[in-house]
C-alpha cells in the first residue's frame, strides 16, 4: 500500500465520513450520475452490516447502493463497503452480459493530475475486489475522472469525504 | 503493441476527419476576462513615474496607453508606478523632463509619451529616462491601428522592462485557463485563451472539465486533456483556426501532457499498461517510448529547458514526490526530499531551478527549488494552490488557488516577494498555462 503513513488523518477523516453520510439523506447532488443514486447514501455509509436481504439474495436485482467511499489518500476498501461489493459481484456473476464502469474520484485536495492517478487506483481496487469474488473481468471498464465532477461542492471535509468514490455506473 | 498503435492510427485518422467538420469555437467571452488584484507589493520594486501620454485625437483615444504600461509595469511585482496624483508636471518629451523634480518625488524612472492620430492609425512615441543618472536610456516611435492599442502598449511595456532589467518583457504573452459560466452543479467549464494581463479572454473549447492545457513552444498550438469521449484523451488544438485532432484515446487515464522544447515529442501519462507511466511520443511518427515502469502513480512530466532530461511526479516512495530522469530514458533521480508532498514540477526557463506544489502543515504552496543548493523556498501563503505554470522569462509563476469558495488564478514572482490574484467574475478559475513568447 502506499498509504500507510496516515493512520491519524485517516482515523479523523473516517469518522468525518461516518458522519457525513448519516447527516445525508438527500444526496441530491449525485443526480447526474444516474437515477437510482439519490439514495445512495444512507444504507451503505453507516451500516455495513445493514446491506438489505434484496442484496444479499436476489441476484437478478441490482443492488441499490451504488457508490462506496474511502478514506483520504487511501484507496483500501472499507470493510462497512464490502457487502455492498458482494452484492455487486453477485448480480454481475447472475448477469454475464451485464457491464459495469467504475468511476474512480478524489477529492479536490493535491494536484489534478495526480488526483486522477488516485482515482484509478481506487476504481482499480474494487475492480480486484469484485474479480477476486468471481467477476469476470471483461464485464469491468474503469474511468477515472480523479477531482473532476465532484459529487459536493465544497472545500470542507464532509465534501471531501463525500467526493473520495468509486462509483458503480451500469449502462 | 504493435495491433494497438495501428488501431490508435486510425482513431487518429478519424479524430482529424470529425475535427474538420467540428470546431472553430468563439463565443461571447468579454465576461470570462480576468482581473488583476495585487495582494502583496515587492518591498524591492522600483518607483517609477509614468505620464499619461499627451495627445491631441478627438474624442479621446480608445485605450489609456500609458495606464495600460502602468499595470503591466506593477504587476510584474518589480516596479512601484507613481500614483497619477503624485505627478508634478505632465511632461510629453525629454526634451520637457526637469530631472530634478522627479528625484525630489523619488522617482528612479521615468515615462513620457505623445499619440497622435496617423490616417486610421495611431503613432506612439514614447521616451524612457533615467532620473538619478539624468539621461535619456530608450525612445522609440510605434505605429498602431486603433484596435492593437493594447498590444502596442504591452509591447512598449516589454521595452521599458527590459532595458531596465536587463530581462526580456512577458507581457506580450497570454495565458490559457479554464472558467466556469455558472456556479455549483451547474457550472460548465470551458478552455480560454486571454492576454497575460487577463484582457481579451477569447473561449477556444467548450468541454466538460478540460484539464492540463499546455502551449506548444511556437505558441500556435494546446495541448489538453478532456473527457468529452467518456475517457480522458489529449487533444491539440491550433488556437487561431480551431482545428485539432485527438492524439491519444488509449484505454485508462491519458493525462498531463507536455511538448518537448523543440516542438517535435510530447511526454505525457498513461496508465493503459495497468498504471500511469510516463512516455514520450514522437509527434511525426506517433510512436510511444515508455519511459517509467513502476506500481506508483507517475505523471506531471516537465522537460529541462535543453530538452535532455524530464521531471516528473511519483509517489514510489510512499508519497508524491519529484524524480528526473534522461529524456531518452534511464535512470530515474529523486530530486525533492523536503516535505512529504511535492508535485507538478516546472523548470525555470533558465533550468536552474523547480517550481512545484508541496504540501505542508497549513495546505498546498507554489515553492521554488535550487537545483544546484537544493534549497526550498516557499513563495505563497495561499492554502490550496496547484497547476504552477512559469512565464517565459521565469520571473512570475501563475498558478490556481482558491479565495473563499472560489477557485481562482494566483500570480507570484518568482522571489516570491510579489503576489496577485486573478479572479474572474463569473466563477470558478484554474488550470492556467503561461505561453511562451509570441514575438
Amino acid at each position: 500500500m502506499q498509504f500507510k503513513t496516515y493512520a491519524k488523518t485517516l482515523a479523523v477523516a473516517l469518522s468525518l465520513a461516518v458522519v457525513a453520510g448519516c447527516s445525508s439523506s438527500g444526496g441530491t447532488q449525485e443526480g447526474n450520475m444516474d437515477g437510482t443514486s439519490g439514495n445512495m447514501s444512507g444504507q451503505g455509509m453507516t451500516s455495513g452490516q445493514g446491506a438489505n436481504g434484496s442484496q444479499m439474495n436476489a441476484n437478478q436485482q441490482r443492488p441499490s447502493v451504488d457508490t462506496i467511499y474511502f478514506a483520504f489518500d487511501s484507496d483500501e476498501i472499507r470493510p462497512e463497503f464490502e457487502s455492498v461489493l458482494r452484492g455487486h459481484a453477485q448480480y454481475l456473476m447472475a448477469n454475464p452480459s451485464v457491464n459495469v464502469t467504475l468511476e474512480g474520484y478524489a477529492d479536490e485536495r493535491g494536484t489534478r493530475e495526480y488526483n486522477l492517478g488516485l482515482g484509478e487506483r481506487r476504481a482499480q481496487s474494487v475492480e480486484q475486489y469484485l474479480t477476486v469474488q468471481g467477476v469476470s473481468p471483461s464485464q469491468i471498464s474503469i474511468v477515472s475522472y480523479g477531482e473532476e465532477r465532484p459529487a459536493v461542492q465544497g472545500h470542507t471535509e464532509e465534501a471531501y469525504a463525500k467526493n473520495r468514490r468509486v462509483v458503480f455506473d451500469y449502462k | 503493441m504493435k495491433q494497438r498503435m495501428s488501431q490508435s492510427l486510425r482513431r487518429l485518422a478519424a479524430a482529424w476527419l470529425a475535427s474538420l467538420v467540428a470546431l472553430c469555437l468563439t463565443a461571447n467571452a468579454q465576461a470570462q476576462n480576468l482581473t488583476i488584484e495585487i495582494t502583496r507589493g515587492s518591498d524591492q520594486a522600483i518607483p517609477i513615474a509614468i505620464v499619461p501620454f499627451e495627445s491631441q485625437a478627438a474624442g479621446g483615444l480608445p485605450q489609456d496607453v500609458a495606464q495600460i504600461v502602468s499595470d503591466d509595469l506593477e504587476h510584474s511585482g518589480q516596479f512601484e508606478p507613481l500614483s497619477r496624483s503624485a505627478l508634478i508636471s505632465l511632461p510629453s518629451s525629454s526634451k520637457d523632463v526637469f530631472y530634478d523634480d522627479w528625484k525630489r518625488v523619488n522617482a528612479r524612472y521615468l515615462v513620457v509619451g505623445k499619440i497622435e492620430p496617423q490616417g486610421s492609425d495611431y503613432r506612439i512615441q514614447y521616451e524612457l529616462m533615467d532620473v538619478a543618472g539624468g539621461k535619456r536610456m530608450l525612445g522609440e516611435t510605434v505605429t498602431s491601428s486603433a484596435s492593437d492599442l493594447r498590444a502596442s502598449a504591452h509591447y512598449i511595456s516589454d521595452q521599458i522592462f527590459e532595458a531596465i532589467t536587463g530581462i526580456r518583457g512577458a507581457f506580450s504573452t497570454r495565458i490559457a485557463y479554464v472558467a466556469a459560466s455558472g456556479s455549483g452543479d451547474n457550472a460548465r467549464y470551458a478552455l480560454y485563451v486571454a492576454d497575460a494581463d487577463g484582457h481579451n479572454a477569447q473561449q477556444v473549447l467548450s468541454s466538460d472539465d478540460p484539464l492540463s492545457p499546455a502551449w506548444s513552444p511556437d505558441g500556435s498550438k494546446l495541448a489538453y486533456v478532456s473527457f468529452e469521449s467518456g475517457n480522458s484523451a489529449i487533444y491539440v488544438q491550433n488556437v487561431a483556426t480551431g482545428e485539432r485532432l485527438r492524439l491519444t484515446s488509449f484505454p485508462g487515464i491519458n493525462g498531463a501532457p507536455a511538448w518537448s522544447p523543440d516542438g517535435r515529442k510530447m511526454a505525457m501519462s498513461l496508465s493503459k499498461d495497468g498504471q500511469p507511466e510516463i512516455y514520450v511520443m514522437d509527434l511525426a511518427s506517433r510512436q510511444l517510448t515508455r519511459l517509467t515502469n513502476n506500481r506508483a502513480i507517475e505523471t506531471e512530466p516537465d522537460w529541462s529547458p535543453d530538452g535532455r532530461s524530464l521531471i516528473f511526479t511519483s509517489d514510489r516512495s510512499g508519497a508524491p514526490q519529484l524524480y528526473r530522469m534522461p529524456a531518452g530514458g534511464g535512470e530515474a533521480q529523486r530530486v525533492t526530499f523536503t516535505g512529504s508532498y511535492n508535485s507538478d514540477g516546472r523548470f525555470s526557463p533558465d533550468g536552474k531551478a523547480l517550481f512545484m506544489i508541496t504540501r505542508d502543515e497549513n495546505g498546498f504552496h507554489v515553492a521554488k527549488q535550487d537545483l544546484d543548493t537544493s534549497r526550498v523556498t516557499v513563495l505563497t501563503d495561499t492554502r490550496w494552490d496547484e497547476s504552477p505554470s512559469v512565464a517565459p522569462n521565469g520571473t512570475m509563476v501563475i498558478f490556481a488557488t482558491q479565495q473563499g469558495s472560489q477557485g481562482v488564478l494566483g500570480a507570484v514572482s518568482s522571489d516570491g516577494r510579489a503576489s496577485f490574484r486573478l479572479p474572474s467574475q463569473q466563477g470558478d478559475v484554474r488550470e492556467p498555462a503561461w505561453s511562451p513568447y509570441l514575438n
